[in-house]
């Protein structure tokens, strides 16, 4: 049976889906990403990851955004497995 | 004259709508106070002229409170200045994406000021089965909203009825949580979102930034960019400007020479030495002859070619993939993926390349990407002289001064990102989905450009060409030749005469490579001239751009490390070839 669980977006698995939790972010960063457009309680799915280590990249809302490693572990999502 | 400002998110078709308001007559200019670029036009709209701001695209007028994010303040701040003196905004909004554009809509509404919405892209979300009641918006928002199609000038006529009818609704000022929750509750209500099917479009998007075929198609895509490049240049000189030389202007040339009696101080510098009794562009070193051959015969039709490139490149929407892609590798030398932008911007020619590593966030990522670039980043000028230099040996030579100047790059990059102190902070950028890019708008940029190129290029070549007759004349050359030989010989395996060309390398680098020609090198010897070139010193534009950039203390800094890595790397060539 699928249960609730939050990940950060670098855990996330490719083409996964679900919503965005919180940021575990400085005020600063967390600015960025909702202007960006990845805000709290919003979909949020991860469409590729970089290779050894870079960028992911997701669609939220309209928009898709890479982000480096360490930004990706800093957005907290809930997903469903 | 009433001020109208162009605001909006970042990749939303602002000069795609900018040029479609505006006419021809642009200016490019500094925000008094700050060193943020704003494009600056005129409008003329029901028979009242207004000046039109291209604002910097942002996503909210909210200053963070952080020190490395300097850039995004300095933008902020031109921007809370710009809005004081506006009459009128223009709020662009990518009606795709309604949602995160709506906050920067709401903060502007905060503002006493007249605002007009303007929905953009408003085809394409059409397109993507997205539907907005615009009256309903309008009710919402109490201000005008019109659909528009930047591109194809649909809802400008529209627009302009709205110019002169907007103004400032009374908005009390708003938390940020709060805004967040009346966008939320706007977009409930005013759009509705159909089902649609995967595109041709989204199956290229995921194909190009794919962790498997991303790379392998971004390798294909600069290869591909090089020989288009490669060929519209040589296509240029072979069926256009070599023609047009040899039918029109060395005739009118040889008159000139003729007239002057065929030698003396004047020919010397207005025609150059005759060779064989005629003219040699590239040998010559006339102010009529060499200069002006160098500039439009030789450099031109590379400028063009490579603006033509980039600017599709920039406006497909490649870029930001690009970026992603380049993460990694760049940050092997302190930088992240977003570096890859000014560093392909410096391969037209480096000083807007080192003005725009003002886009990067710290002082450390600055500073290494603007030293690589002057060091490791052959300006389109350079380059189509080494071609033209190094081509009629084959592709090898130019391959291997590609592979020196690439190497030294990456080697010297890598050496910094551990001396510096510091981090590099993190990649975080929005990428746009793929677009055509508007002809009209490309090929105003490649005329922006190019013309740029023709009104500061020329001067100095002049100039250079002239410095080098004059210093010759005066014999200055001979003191420094003597005073530098060991080094040029002895480690470099230059002749010393080359001298010559590194210090005219100063002032411009393509009259610097035409400068070995006449020293009857070897291809070997040519292949380590032409990246001692490329990489010891920059030229005086690049020089005054670095100083203004990094301080003169961190310029002098980087000098250094130039003038280090080009013997270092021609002296390695020197042994190893």
């Amino acid at each position: 049976m699928a249960k609730k669980m939050i990940v950060s977006l670098a855990e996330m698995r490719v083409g996964e889906g679900g919503l965005v939790a919180g940021f575990a972010a400085g005020r600063g960063a967390a600015h960025r990403f909702v202007a960006l457009g990845i805000r709290v309680g919003r979909p949020i799915t991860k469409k590729s990851r970089g290779l050894f280590g870079g960028p992911v990249i997701v669609q939220a809302g309209g928009t898709q955004i890479g982000l480096g490693r360490g930004m990706a572990r800093k957005v907290m999502v809930e997903v469903e497995r | 004259m009433k001020k109208i400002l162009l605001m909006g998110n970042p990749n939303v078709g602002k000069s795609a709508f900018f040029s479609r308001l505006t006419g021809v007559e642009v200016i490019t200019s500094n925000y008094p106070g700050t060193t943020v670029e704003y494009t600056r036009g005129y409008a003329l709209i029901a028979g009242e002229k207004y000046e039109v701001l291209d604002v910097p695209g942002t996503y909210t007028l909210e200053p963070t409170c952080k020190a490395e994010e300097i850039a995004r303040e300095m933008l902020k701040e031109a921007v809370s200045r710009m809005v004081g003196e506006a009459d009128i905004v223009i709020n662009i909004v990518d009606a795709t994406n309604l949602e995160r554009n709506l906050y920067l809509t709401l903060e502007l509404l905060e503002r006493p000021l007249p605002v007009i919405v303007a929905l953009n892209l408003w085809d394409e979300a059409r397109h993507h089965g997205i539907e907005i009641d615009v009256e309903k918006l309008k009710e919402w928002l109490r201000v005008p909203v019109v659909p528009t199609v930047a591109v194809t000038g649909e809802g400008f006529i529209g627009l302009n009825t709205e110019i002169y009818k907007a103004y400032a609704p009374r908005v009390r000022p708003h938390s940020a949580e709060e805004r967040l929750l009346d966008v939320g509750k706007l977009v409930k209500d005013v759009q509705t979102i159909h089902y649609r099917r995967h595109t041709l479009r989204d199956r290229l998007e995921e194909l190009t930034v794919h962790q498997l075929t991303g790379l392998p198609i971004a390798l294909l895509v600069m290869v591909a960019a090089f020989f288009v490049i490669r060929q519209i240049g040589e296509g240029l000189i072979g069926y256009l400007l070599d023609p047009a030389f040899e039918n029109f202007y060395t005739p009118l040339l040889m008159k000139l020479s003729g007239w002057l009696g065929g030698a003396g101080f004047w020919h010397d510098l207005l025609v150059g030495h005759l060779i064989a009794s005629k003219v040699d562009y590239l040998q010559s070193f006339g102010l009529l002859s060499t200069a002006i051959y160098i500039e439009i015969g030789a450099v031109l039709p590379y400028i063009i070619a490579f603006y033509l490139v980039l600017g599709i490149l920039e406006d497909s929407g490649y870029l930001p993939r690009l970026a992603v892609l380049m993460d990694n590798l760049l940050h092997r030398i302190g930088l992240h993926g977003f570096a890859i932008v000014p560093t392909l911007l410096a391969f037209g020619c480096n000083v807007p390349g080192i003005m725009a590593t003002r886009i990067l966030e710290s002082r450390r990522e600055r500073f290494i990407a603007a030293t690589l670039i002057s060091i490791g980043v052959p300006c389109a000028a350079l380059q189509a002289m080494i071609i033209g230099v190094l081509g009629k040996h084959g592709g090898g030579p130019i391959a291997i001064v590609y592979a020196a100047l690439f190497g030294s790059w990456f080697i010297l990059g890598f050496i910094l990102n551990r001396l510096l102190p510091g981090f590099s902070p993190e990649l975080l950028l929005e990428i746009p989905p793929y677009r055509l890019p508007p002809l009209r708008l490309l090929f105003k940029k490649l005329w922006w450009r190019v013309k740029a190129f023709l009104k500061e290029a020329l001067p100095i070549v002049m100039l250079g060409v002239l410095a080098v007759d004059l210093l010759y004349l005066a014999g200055v050359f001979n003191l420094l030749i003597g005073l530098f030989a060991p080094v040029m010989r002895g480690l470099l395996g230059l002749p010393k005469e080359a001298v010559t060309a590194i210090i005219i390398g100063f002032l411009r680098k393509d009259v610097a490579v035409g400068l070995l020609l006449p020293l009857g090198l070897s291809v070997k010897q040519l292949i380590v001239g032409c990246v001692v070139l490329s990489m010891f010193f920059p030229c005086v534009a690049t020089f005054v751009v670095l100083c203004r950039e990094l301080g003169w203390r961190d310029m002098l800094k980087s000098t250094a490390i130039m003038i280090a890595a080009a013997l270092a790397a021609g002296g390695l060539l020197n042994l190893v070839l």
